[in-house]
């Protein structure tokens, strides 16, 4: 016990001397002139930005369209992923004739059907919500499929044998054995709608997170987007690690 | 007959995969041909398969496909190379492994491509930018499987090791490294698909290099089933690219 307590204060100490030498050595460089002092400004300075966009109405404006983009997002996109992945994991036949494709189009590069979804549904906040939820749709699918053929077949049979309707199967049965697989599909699909809705409003909107990173670059604040940029990633990596406690998941490591 | 259910039969699902493809696509021809569906959103499937050679004559295709690749190519080294030195440092220093392999997670988490933006301004927009996109976004996944791969080697092919009186640096390079590689390779293969997804996605975005370009390009001249055929082209390229390093990952895996 003492020698694992003194391996957790030694660790504490070295994350706190790894913080703050690289603190150090920022200010260092951003003071030594060596590089473009824009692009390493000072930490006072991204500081001061960082307590300017918490005082900034905007910047909360701006937060809660790209919430609410990513969660109507991961709304759309896990229930169909879900539902997808339901009947893929259940039917074998279905499982080997549609999952090769969800598998092997899961990892190309969403962002080019961009300028579909622009035509299908405009450059207001629904392209970038269906961009959401396109990336949030294939883990989930995928995720789920596999779940579904782990689950203990005499739980199925169980309920098989105590004629449960397809709705009591789904509810009672499937949810519940799927509760491990379904959280960690919900913070994969998280994670990529996050990015598919952030990088679709980097490319073309008038509002959201990815619209200020933008501005910012436009402007050349770079203190802004440094500021902006860790806010983005404080936040992307608070509720990764919040949805993997609340399923006992491990930390995520793709 | 051979008695064996039909669901049981290998040509069955290969069948109803492509049937069901088939008939998606000749669904939307038909809309499309009705005018339920506009053409002027959605292009008739016949014209983007006919824009195909049209995509690969004109746009030169070829070319663009080498300059992903080579983007793609130099992201890999860098996250080969600096992604399993990382991971191999980190195993050697307990101490330090404790206290940064949750923050490398951390960052595996976080969506690293929203940092092109900023990589602009310290890069240019130039390939410089694209690749090292492609290498930041690749190399949480090669640090953590490079880690989980030297730390899962048996204590028993250890011991011999120590049996034969090994040095430390024969010790790893005989033992603990090459049981280690499958693992190494798939933390490898997976940096290299975040790598080009994000090259293909950030040359899209800021309109530069090779395949995401040639699809904003065609999305900006609304050239509408010319645009279907290079996203088709680029998902093409990109499935072959997952094919090929699955298959890789499974005789490497095989073979340990």
């Amino acid at each position: 016990m003492a020698a694992e307590g003194l391996m957790i204060s030694r660790v504490a100490l070295l994350r706190l001397a790894i913080i703050a030498s690289t603190l150090l050595f920022w200010e260092a460089l951003a003071e030594s002139g060596l590089l473009f002092r824009d692009v390493v400004p000072s930490l006072f300075k991204i500081a001061h930005a960082l307590g300017h966009l918490g005082a900034n109405a905007d910047f909360y404006a701006n937060l809660s369209a790209t919430a609410v983009e990513v969660g109507v997002s991961l709304a759309i996109g896990g229930s169909v992923g879900v539902a997808v992945g339901l009947l893929l994991g259940g039917s074998r036949l279905m499982g080997r004739a549609f999952e090769p494709y969800i598998h092997y189009l899961g990892p190309t590069p969403k962002i080019i059907f961009f300028p579909v979804m622009i035509m299908w549904f405009g450059i207001g906040p629904g392209s970038k919500i269906a961009m959401g939820a396109i990336s949030c749709f294939f883990p989930v699918a995928l995720i789920t499929a596999a779940g579904m053929r782990q689950i203990d077949q005499v739980l199925i049979r169980v309920g098989r044998s105590f004629r449960a309707s397809t709705w009591q199967m789904v509810t009672k049965i499937y949810f519940p054995a799927l509760r491990h697989p379904l959280l960690n599909g919900l913070r994969l699909g998280f994670g990529v709608s996050v990015i598919g809705v952030l990088l679709a409003e980097t490319k073309l909107s008038n509002r959201g997170l990815g619209f200020m990173v933008m501005q910012s670059y436009s402007q050349f604040d770079m203190p802004g987007m440094y500021a902006l940029l860790l806010v983005v990633f404080s936040l992307a990596i608070m509720v990764n690690s919040l949805v993997s406690q609340l399923g006992g998941l491990e930390v995520p490591n793709h | 007959m051979s008695g064996r259910p039909l669901a049981e039969a290998k040509w069955l699902p290969a069948t109803l995969g492509l049937g069901g493809l088939a008939s998606a696509l000749a669904l939307a021809e038909l809309l499309i041909r009705l005018d339920w569906v506009s053409r002027f959103i959605v292009p008739l499937p016949s014209e983007v398969l006919v824009s195909f050679e049209r995509i690969i004559v004109e746009e030169d295709v070829l070319s663009r496909f080498l300059a992903t690749a080579g983007e793609a190519l130099a992201a890999a080294f860098l996250v080969t190379l600096i992604g399993v030195a990382l991971g191999v440092f980190l195993h050697r220093h307990r101490l330090l492994r404790s206290a940064c392999e949750s923050w490398v997670a951390g960052l595996a988490a976080a969506p690293l491509v929203l940092l092109y933006p900023l990589f602009l301004v310290i890069f240019g927009r130039n390939a410089l930018t694209i690749v090292m996109i492609g290498f930041v976004s690749g190399l949480p996944p090669a640090i953590l499987k490079t880690v989980e791969g030297l730390s899962g080697t048996r204590k028993v092919l250890l011991d011999v090791g120590r049996s034969f009186s090994l040095s430390p640096a024969q010790l790893f390079w005989k033992i603990q490294f090459p049981s280690a590689l499958p693992v190494i390779f798939v933390g490898v293969r997976l940096g290299l698909m975040f790598s080009l997804i994000n090259i293909v996605g950030v040359e899209f975005l800021i309109n530069f290099g090779g395949l995401g370009q040639i699809v904003n390009e065609l999305a900006e001249r609304y050239d509408l089933a010319g645009m279907y055929a290079a996203i088709c082209f680029v998902i093409l390229v990109s499935v072959c690219f997952f094919f090929a390093s699955e298959r890789l990952e499974r005789w490497l895996l095989r073979a340990s």
